[in-house]
């Protein structure tokens, strides 16, 4: 269960939302909807725990969040297998991480590439990748920015089974995204939570 | 955190990773002294153990704005923030990899130099000794440093300046228990306050570079 509640956040210590509340329950996704600027990214940044929220609460069970951004945090000179291990490892400690890597190499159709290093990979196997580390995190509650940039139209279907297989075992997902999943998830329009533009004049001094 | 570790580890051996590099600025630097004072071995031997310190820590300088920048660049670092991983342990374990990669290979090929600078027989196994507290100091100073200028373009430059003068006292402890080694005088005053700088910025130092991540990552 993730509740957000009268959240106001910031972009260089500017407010760019306020008031932004919702509840998201176990098995559901929410999508973002709004114009480019609007501070999806930042919403995302600050439910993950990037930034402080200047106002509100956001409540979610704790070591529950995973984060995906427009980078993919892939390393150039590892491979395919070795990046996708290491975040394994960082999330699960020991353990099951073998065969957690191989489920979400084949759920994303990465199998092939498993030798490859990740800076031959192309935009689009790169992002399939960043993808697969949200599996191999086990996490329940995710926030993903525009996941499916650069994914060509098998490689959306790919994440989007995923997903759903995600939200049917009680996972949370809140996603920007601007294409249609094909999820059956409630749209959350970010424009009536723009924040008025002079409201933050006086926090700019302690931030 | 020993994932992490690793990955560090085999990023720096590997293509491009920049293992070595600040070795190679070590020898470099070491082999070009003679040229410039000329070879009269009393003076070498006299100023040796300042040179060879000197050398260790523009060596470790060089690769100090690598740590937390390229994490930074290709994402990982704001993905490692959110994971389980602690930032502490995260700034801890990256001073461990920087020191493991410059530190530790200086530390053992600094008695060969000392050799070419014809330091005294009796300081060798004291600036072994010395190097191996001391540099540990440099990478964690180090570290911070490059949390504090991570995401500013060119903060290499300010990186060396705001880190240098923090290296003065391993500097000053470092290279003096090598010259009462030289003098075979007692350097274990010298010695003992290099091991509690070093303690000490292990001690407070990954707290400061968590926090300051966590304000540049906003």
């Amino acid at each position: 269960m993730l509740t957000v509640s009268n959240l106001t956040c910031a972009r260089g210590g500017v407010p760019v939302l306020s008031g932004v509340s919702f509840e998201v329950a176990s098995g559901d996704a929410l999508i973002l909807r709004g114009p480019n600027g609007i501070g999806k990214t930042t919403l995302l940044r600050t439910l993950a725990g990037l930034q402080p929220a200047l106002v509100g609460t956001v409540d979610y069970p704790e070591d529950a969040g995973a984060y995906a951004s427009h980078a993919d945090g892939i390393k150039a000179a590892l491979t395919v297998t070795e990046n996708l291990q290491f975040w394994a490892d960082v999330y699960e400690g020991s353990g099951s991480g073998r065969t957690l890597r191989e489920t979400a190499l084949e759920a994303f159709d990465l199998l092939d590439l498993h030798n490859r290093m990740g800076g031959t990979l192309s935009a689009g196997q790169k992002r399939r990748l960043g993808l697969a580390r949200l599996a191999v995190t086990a996490r329940k509650v995710l926030f993903l920015d525009e996941p499916t940039v650069s994914l060509d139209r098998p490689s959306v279907k790919l994440f989007a089974d995923w997903l759903h297989d995600h939200l049917s075992n009680g996972g949370i997902a809140v996603i920007a995204t601007h294409i249609d999943l094909g999820l059956d998830a409630p749209e959350l329009d970010l424009t009536p939570f723009k924040a008025a533009l002079d409201q933050g004049g006086s926090d700019e001094a302690f931030l | 955190m020993i994932a992490l570790l690793l990955r560090d580890l085999r990023l720096a051996v590997r293509a491009g990773g920049g293992f070595g590099l600040g070795l190679a600025f070590f020898l470099i630097v070491v082999v070009l002294v003679p040229f410039g004072v000329g070879p009269e071995t009393e003076l070498l031997s006299r100023i040796a153990p300042g040179i060879l310190w000197v050398a260790s820590l523009l060596a470790a300088l060089l690769s100090l704005d690598r740590i937390f920048a390229l994490d930074y660049e290709d994402g990982s670092l704001a993905l490692l923030a959110t994971s389980p991983l602690p930032l502490e342990g995260v700034a801890l374990m990256k001073a461990l990899a920087h020191w493991i990669t410059t530190g530790l290979p200086l530390t053992i090929a600094a008695p060969a130099l000392g050799f070419l600078l014809s330091l005294a027989p009796e300081a060798y196994v004291f600036l072994l000794l010395s190097l191996l507290i001391g540099t540990p100091a440099l990478s964690m100073i180090g570290t911070f440093g490059a949390a504090l200028t991570v995401g500013l373009r060119r903060g290499g430059l300010l990186l060396s300046l705001l880190v240098l003068p923090l290296y003065v006292p391993t500097l000053i402890f470092g290279a003096e228990a090598v010259r009462r080694g030289a003098d075979a005088l007692d350097p274990t005053g010298a010695l003992l306050l290099l091991g509690g700088i070093t303690a000490g910025t292990f001690a407070l130092l990954p707290f400061a570079t968590a926090a300051v991540l966590r304000i540049n990552l906003r």
